[in-house]
């Protein structure tokens, strides 16, 4: 199918099914030196393990405190979803879609969407993309609030992860009221949403905004970022140099934490957000600090994206006329989103019929776990899980 | 006859304390920790704001299955939460809770105060080599590097104190703050030096590296369940209460105080501490072991000698 002449698709067949590392290849450094004493010690992280975010395992080999190699085991999680909307109408892809990156479901279903729709020609009512962009924004505020309340408890500090818990709580109530549901909201329709948002919920949804800019951030800021400990724990942790972010695909807040500048919302607009003001934070060193940093910084930008869609939000339809079967034209498109974690990507093949070909997910935390041996080699254990919490690790995405 | 009743119904008396003391403190800390985090703590299991919640504790630890790890050394694992609990019980001897109110009155007592302590470490490392777990050992060798490095600043900074009051004995120690006022204002570093180091003897958050629960899951005791599990949280919350009553000791005037009797003060004032080290506890992330160590050597260590040194030139020119 694709121009290569390579199949796109894995039809069963170990004869294409590459040798993949399991977890008997782990002993990648021998543990025992040459002169039969053993000196290092192999320690599995995971998959069940207070700080691993969901099941990622790593098998870590140490000498002492010091990290000499990763290994990320994944697939715990996997729940063969690309193999299974082969099978699906269109349209049944996008709620299913949810479960792949649930901390920030709404990302998904746009990014699906957005291919679906590419594919088959299909208008969204402007009233609609407005909306996609606030709720993406939403998202990606309440991802990263998670993100402080989980990166807290991974260095040891419990009570930011209560007071992130007060914000996220108050915007899933939001997301409840607006979509019906708190986490997996299949809100997103080809071509357009669900239902619309009532004036009430926007004046809540702009007290949020207030309550989080003008309470939350500074609170966020003096209980953890500030702290001295905290930038002693971070600052030249994990650092990645522009060239290997690159190289190894790094994106989002990862990959801004070196200074460059990519971000899909201004690189490479999609919806309407060229029409919104906003900067995209960077840092400087690339460690782990400059990316928590990036992604605080991030939450005040998507405020004031959140404002600007208020402000501008025509009035109309949500949801354009679609037939319930979709049988788009033969042919491919890839459709990148922003998500709260990087590029979330949906490569989506039609050949003619009213099912996908194939359909390839670009999950960024996938990309981030590669670099863990390359940040965390040469660290404390501690450094470790400083280090895969900077990715904001969801292993849903990353297994899928 | 008498002395041996007398004795006896002491170690009854410090046993009840140990015991009382964890359940008030585990269930404060509980308290107080959730206040911090805008929560209310435990309220539902019974009596007034949940005091309860510990005895339900309790009778769940004790229902627990007496689970042994296969390949644990057996002697050293089922030792070690004994072993960490003695210490923490044998140092109720020497604290002058009042001004005739103490176990016995040692010559010798803050040096016997900081032996019996260090001995908490015993118990630490056989649970960590005792239980075949690479954890628990990981666990223990960071406890054994972070006290050992904190024993050596918290007992310096002691001694700035002994200095002043010219005795080892507490009593007179407490006593010589009737003459100078509280050790804390001549002897303010030595106090912040000892607050740190105590902190980091007990283990604690920003300290509680041995334990902590995002990289070793539970440290030393992580395959500990159930009662024996229980020990370590006696003795932790036990040397909680020693160790702030220590520091009451040296520096806050002891049972001294206007009004109250002198044991109701030095049970507040001790309690006062334990309620910091809470407040430091739920505020505070963890820090890294180098960090801990460069801490303890590089700027405890020097400045608690340093201490010393002012300390002793004051009492060369007074």
């Amino acid at each position: 199918m694709s121009d290569s002449g390579r199949p796109v698709r894995v039809e069963a067949g170990p004869a294409l099914a590459p040798h993949l590392p399991t977890s008997n290849d782990a002993g990648v450094v021998p543990t025992i030196g040459p002169d039969g004493e053993r000196k290092l010690m192999t320690i599995n992280l995971g998959p069940q393990h207070p700080s691993t975010h969901g099941v990622l395992r790593l098998i870590v080999t140490v000498d002492g405190e010091q990290i000499v190699h990763v290994v990320p085991d994944i697939g715990y999680l996997h729940r063969n979803f690309e193999k299974i909307v082969e099978r699906w109408s269109y349209p049944g892809i996008v709620p299913f879609s949810d479960r792949n990156d649930y901390i920030a479901a709404i990302t998904n279903e746009v990014a699906v969407a957005l291919a679906i729709e590419k594919l088959a020609g299909i208008e969204v009512p402007p009233r609609a993309v407005h909306l996609r962009v606030l709720f993406s924004e939403l998202q990606r505020i309440l991802s990263h609030i998670l993100f402080y309340g989980t990166y807290g408890l991974d260095l040891g500090a419990f009570t930011p992860f209560l007071y992130a818990f007060r914000e996220r709580e108050w915007g899933y109530t939001l997301m409840e009221k607006a979509t019906g549901a708190r986490m997996l909201y299949a809100y997103n329709r080809v071509g357009g949403l669900r239902n619309d948002v009532s004036d009430e919920w926007l004046a809540d949804l702009a007290k949020f905004l207030d309550f989080v800019e003008h309470k939350a951030m500074p609170e966020y800021m003096g209980l953890l970022i500030d702290n001295e400990i905290f930038r002693e724990r971070t600052i030249g942790v994990g650092k990645l140099t522009q060239e290997q972010a690159i190289a190894w695909g790094a994106a989002g807040p990862v990959l801004r934490a070196t200074g460059i500048p990519w971000d899909l919302r201004k690189n490479a607009p999609y919806l309407c957000y060229d029409q919104f003001e906003f900067d995209v934070p960077v840092g400087t060193n690339g460690d782990v600090y400059d990316s928590t940093m990036v992604r605080m910084r991030e939450i005040l930008e998507s405020v004031r994206i959140i404002r600007q869609v208020l402000k501008t939000l025509p009035n109309g339809p949500v949801l354009a006329k679609v037939r319930p079967t979709l049988s788009p034209a033969a042919g491919d498109y890839y459709s990148r989103v922003e998500g709260p974690r990087g590029e979330v990507g949906v490569f989506l093949i039609s050949d003619g019929t009213t099912k996908p070909y194939r359909l390839k997910w670009r999950a960024p935390t996938f990309c981030h776990l590669q670099l863990t041996p390359l940040m965390a080699a040469g660290g404390k254990i501690a450094d470790l899980i400083a280090v895969v919490g900077s990715y904001d690790v969801i292993m849903g995405e990353c297994d899928r | 006859m008498n002395i041996l009743l007398a004795a006896i119904l002491k170690v009854i008396g410090v046993l009840m304390f140990v015991g009382l003391n964890a359940y008030i403190l585990i269930w404060g800390e509980r308290k107080v920790s959730g206040h911090i985090q805008r929560r209310i703590g435990p309220i539902r299991v019974g009596g007034p704001s949940g005091i309860m919640q510990s005895a339900a504790d309790i009778l769940k630890l004790m229902s627990k299955e007496d689970f042994v790890p296969s390949g644990a050394d057996w002697w050293l694992w089922v030792l070690a939460p004994v072993v960490s609990v003695a210490p923490a019980v044998l140092v109720y001897l020497v604290l002058p809770i009042g001004r005739t109110l103490v176990l016995r009155n040692l010559n010798v007592g803050l040096v016997f105060f900081s032996s019996v302590s260090s001995f908490t470490l015993l118990g630490i490392f056989m649970a960590g080599w005792g239980s075949n777990n690479k954890y628990s050992l990981l666990g223990a060798m960071r406890a054994g590097a972070q006290l050992f490095s904190y024993e050596i600043p918290l007992i310096l900074s002691t001694i700035g104190v002994v200095m002043l009051a010219g005795s080892l004995t507490l009593q007179r120690i407490v006593a010589a703050q009737t003459h100078y006022g509280w050790f804390i204002f001549p002897q303010i570093v030595g106090f912040i030096v000892f607050f740190v180091a105590s902190v980091a003897e007990l283990n604690r958050t920003p300290f509680d590296l041995a334990e902590a629960e995002s990289e070793l899951v539970a440290g030393y005791f992580t395959e500990y369940s159930g009662m024996r599990w229980a020990m370590f949280a006696i003795a932790e919350y036990s040397n909680l209460f020693t160790l702030s009553a220590l520091g009451v000791t040296l520096f806050l005037g002891g049972w001294h105080g206007p009004l109250l009797p002198g044991w109701v003060w030095f049970v507040l004032k001790s309690y006062f501490l334990v309620f910091v080290g809470i407040w430091i506890r739920w505020t505070l992330p963890r820090v890294r072991i180098d960090q801990l160590m460069d801490l303890g050597w590089k700027f405890l260590f020097p400045v608690s000698v340093l201490n010393l040194l002012g300390t002793g030139l004051y009492l060369m020119v007074r």
